[in-house]
Formats: C-alpha cells, structure tokens, sequence
C-alpha cells in the first residue's frame, strides 16, 4: 500500500513534468484545478492515467476516469484509493 | 411521457450553462456560394451583406469552380443521385474506385479507402490494427478531436507528447519498448496553430524506436509540398508515412468525404474492419465524379497551390507590417493573436463590419489565455481583398490600441 502524502508528491511531480513547459512558472499544489483550469486538456489526462496505471498496476476504468475525477492531485488519490 | 418535465428542465439549464459561459454557438446564413466573397445573414434577420471571407477551408479555391460543377454535374446525370447502399453490398461504382486509386496515387501510397468524412475515417482508423492492450498510441496532444475520439474506441494503451515537442515524443517511444506495436499520431498542419509537425523528425524516431506514424493531413492535402501533396512532400518523407488520413471537405473542393490511405495491408485491414466503411452510407456518385475532377486538377498543375502560397506569404507580411501580433509558420492558417476571449470576438464583430469575415476562437477551444481570430487564406483571393482585408485589421488594431504590442503587453493591457 502507498501511502498517501507519497502518491500525492508523485503525480504532483509527474503533472508539473508532463504538462507544464520548462518555463512556465503556475504554481500547482494538491488542491489546484487541473483539468477545468486548463492545465490538462481531457486528452492529454491520458497520459497521466497510463502513467498511474502503468506504474501501479491497476486497471481504472474509463466510466471512473472523467474529467471531474481527475480534476487535482488530492481527487486522484482518492479515486486510485478506490483501486488498490 | 417519457420526455418529463424533469429532464425537459435539466437540458433547458444545461443550455443556460452554455449560454452564460459564452459558449453558445450560432450559425450565421451564407446566402451565396462559397467564394472568396459571399454575403452573409448575422445575426439572424440581419440584413445581408457583402464580406470577404477569411475564414474557410477553401484553400484552393476549388468549392465553386466552373469545372469541378460541371463535373458534378455530369456525375450526377450519368450515374444518379443517391446509392442507398453501404460500399460492400451494392454501393460501389467503378468511379468510387477510381477516386480511391487516384487518391493513393496524388499521397504516393499503396491503396485509399473512402469514407462519409474525415472524422468517420479517424473514427474508425485505429480499431482494426491496433488490437490489443500490448499495443501502444503515441499522439500529439492537439491531435484532431475525430483521433482523439478514434483512439478512444481502441482497445490500445492510449499515450500523449506535448505538441511537436520531439524530444517528449522520443522519451514515451523509449518507455514503451516493451509493447507489441507503437503508433504514432499527428495532424500535418494543425488547424487552431497553423504550425506544421517536423515530420521528418517524428519519421526519424519511427525508425530508431520502431514505430508506425498516422498523420491526418486534412489542413495539408492539395497544397502544402511543392507539388501539394502534403506535409509528408513539405517534409521529405514522401513514402515514409505508414498511414495518411485526409479529407475531401477542405482543399480538395470542399464537398464532403474523407479517405483513409496507406499501406495495403492497413487499408484492407479497414475494408475488412472498419466500422463507419462498414455500417454508413456509400458517398453519392455526384461528390465522387467532383472529387475525381479536383484529383485531376490539383494533378496536372501546381498553379492554385502556388497562388497560396504567394497569397499566404503576401498576408503574413501584410499583418506583420500592420503591427499585428501573427503566429509564425509556413501554412496558409494565420491566426492573428489577441490572447483575451472578449478582445477577439470585439475585434471580429469590428472586423465583420467592415466586410471582413473571420471568427474568433478561445477557450476551450484553444488554451485559455490564448484567444485569436484564425484567418485562412485561398487561392481564390486577389491581392485586392488581401489589401482590404488588412487594411481594416489596421483600422480595428488602432481602435484597441494594439498594434505593436506582444503578447504580454496585449495581456496587459487587456488580461489573459
Ligand atoms: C485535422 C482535421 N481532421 C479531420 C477533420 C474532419 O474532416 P471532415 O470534415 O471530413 O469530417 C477536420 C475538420 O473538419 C480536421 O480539421
């Protein structure tokens, strides 16, 4: 089991890599709006379910992955919580 | 009832929504052929008026063309109006085939297979090859919505790079060695940015990382390449594209239909598979006897791409000199950059009054803080519409005190 505060740090991590340009400088903390901001369109929150999937070898399926479930760091933890 | 009160209700707010949001689109009438100037009903009940437009695929002034009408027309009485079949029950005249095979030959591919439109061939491109979860999709993250929707319904590993960002694309290729079948996916020019994919870069990292590329060239197919071919001619890499889709409702008169061309193998694959060739209409024989006239066309002389081409260069200077803030790039998609929602559609209700017919585009259709009229240019206009045409952008540029400014001083003085 991952802890929390870990998980959050990782794709915190992996959001600012992913979808930010190297001098972009938003600020993104866990409770940030990714999608309905902007900062991921819902096309590109594909790679960061792959990544999610990929990493932690579970299976989210696509009924659970909307837009509003991946809308911050926090509200995806809950939901990968789902899936452990 | 099973249309209740309730849900009559839910959908009436979800209109609203729309509606609040600045979202709501409207339809304006063309009450004129598609030309270099129509005349155009907006609002609704409007009076009509005369305008240029600077906003429609027409790259090569080809929609109204007297040959490609008369084609139709000819089409029309040889070989009736309607199909009332799909292509494989008794759907399939020989000019469909002839179109097809004029189409592989224009991409210099092995075999084309026709579709209602270019987003039902996107739609249904990938299911048929790209079968299984040890199989991996690696598109462009401003791929067209009808890819996006197509790569969806396949049962792939689904995967994203940052727009034209090569060295991203290089790293998701290196991660997924592990997979059966890498796909890559782009568009050739990119509608909302004009900008063009380095495909000779992205067939590079095929090769080394052994994967398969897909490009969409609908904003492409007739001009772009010194002999209008497509980006993969712009780029060098004519025969080096596994998979071509494109569409018949741009450039290539405008009509409608889309194709999907490539290797023998993947285009039969989609004979065999793909649902919207499958399940949908055949396109009727009039579209069909057109298209093959602008195949024709567009391959026995280079004139019209290159009359876009001196068009697209004379009006990028033309903004530019304006003091207008233009995207940089080497397609006939310009869009002008105003950076705030309500600035661009103030400046394309100004610019509409003075003739000029463009749109404004913002958010959620492009990134927010990145609102901008696009204007596309044709071969059907003359240096006398570009003229006009730039001459009122100045004009309405100097109303909102804009002209010089970049983009952070647009943002400014206007917000993002
Ligand atoms: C890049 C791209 N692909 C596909 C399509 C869809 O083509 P069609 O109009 O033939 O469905 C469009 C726009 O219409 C497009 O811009």
């Amino acid at each position: 089991m991952v802890n929390d505060s870990e998980l959050c740090e990782i794709i915190l991590q992996y959001v600012k890599d992913e979808y930010l340009d190297e001098d972009d400088d938003t600020q993104i903390g866990p409770d940030s709006p990714l999608i309905s901001s902007g900062i991921v369109d819902s096309f590109s929150m594909v790679s960061l379910k792959t990544f999610l999937e990929r990493k932690y070898k579970i299976s989210i399926p696509d009924a659970k992955a909307t837009p509003e479930a991946f809308d911050s760091v926090n509200k995806i933890v809950a939901l990968m919580k789902e899936f452990f | 009832m099973a249309y209740a009160d309730k849900i009559r209700e839910a959908y009436r707010k979800e209109l609203a929504d729309i509606r609040t949001a600045g979202l709501f689109k409207e339809e304006r009438f063309i009450h004129s052929p598609q030309a270099a100037e129509i005349t155009v009903e907006f609002p609704s009940g409007a009076p009509q008026q005369a305008v240029i437009n600077l906003c429609a695929n027409n790259y090569l002034g080809l929609s109204s063309h007297p040959e490609v009408i008369r084609a139709a027309h000819e089409g029309l009485d040889s070989r009736g109006y309607g199909m009332s079949s799909v292509r494989f029950i008794c759907g399939t005249q020989e000019i469909h085939k002839e179109l097809e095979r004029k189409l592989a030959n224009f991409l210099r591919l092995d075999d084309a297979i026709l579709y209602a439109a270019c987003f039902d061939a996107n739609g249904g491109v990938f299911e048929p090859f790209i079968l299984t979860d040890q199989d991996v999709i690696i598109a462009d993250r401003l791929v067209h919505a009808s890819l996006v929707d197509g790569i969806r319904l396949s049962k792939a590993l689904q995967e994203s790079y940052k727009h034209n960002d090569m060295k991203h694309l290089e790293r998701k290729l290196e991660e997924f060695q592990d997979k059966r079948i890498r796909l890559i996916v782009t568009d050739g020019v990119f509608s909302m940015d004009g900008d063009v994919a380095p495909l000779d870069v992205i067939c590079a990292l095929a090769e080394k990382y052994d994967a398969m590329v897909l490009l969409d060239d609908s904003h492409a197919t007739g001009f772009m390449g010194r002999t209008g071919r497509g980006t993969h001619e712009m780029r060098g890499v004519l025969g080096k594209i596994d998979l071509i889709t494109t569409t018949l409702g741009k450039g290539l008169g405008g009509a409608s239909g889309g194709c999907v061309s490539g290797r023998a193998e993947l285009v039969e694959l989609c004979r065999q598979r793909a649902r919207p060739y499958l399940f949908s209409n055949a396109i009727p024989p009039v579209v069909v006897a057109a298209a093959n006239k602008v195949l024709e066309l567009v391959s026995s002389t280079t004139e019209r791409r290159d009359k876009l081409e001196r068009n697209t260069l004379y009006w990028r200077k033309a903004l530019t000199e304006a003091g207008l803030d233009i995207k940089a790039g080497e397609s006939p998609i310009v869009p002008v950059m105003l950076y705030n929602a309500k600035l661009s559609q103030d400046v394309a209700r100004d610019l509409y009054k003075e003739g000029i017919y463009v749109v404004g585009f913002f958010f959620p259709v492009v990134p927010k803080g990145a609102a901008r009229i696009r204007t596309q240019l044709s071969a059907s206009h003359e240096t006398a519409h570009l003229d006009k045409a730039a001459a009122a952008f100045k004009k309405v540029g100097e109303k909102y005190g804009i002209l010089g400014l970049k983009k952070d001083q647009i943002i400014a003085k206007f917000g993002a």
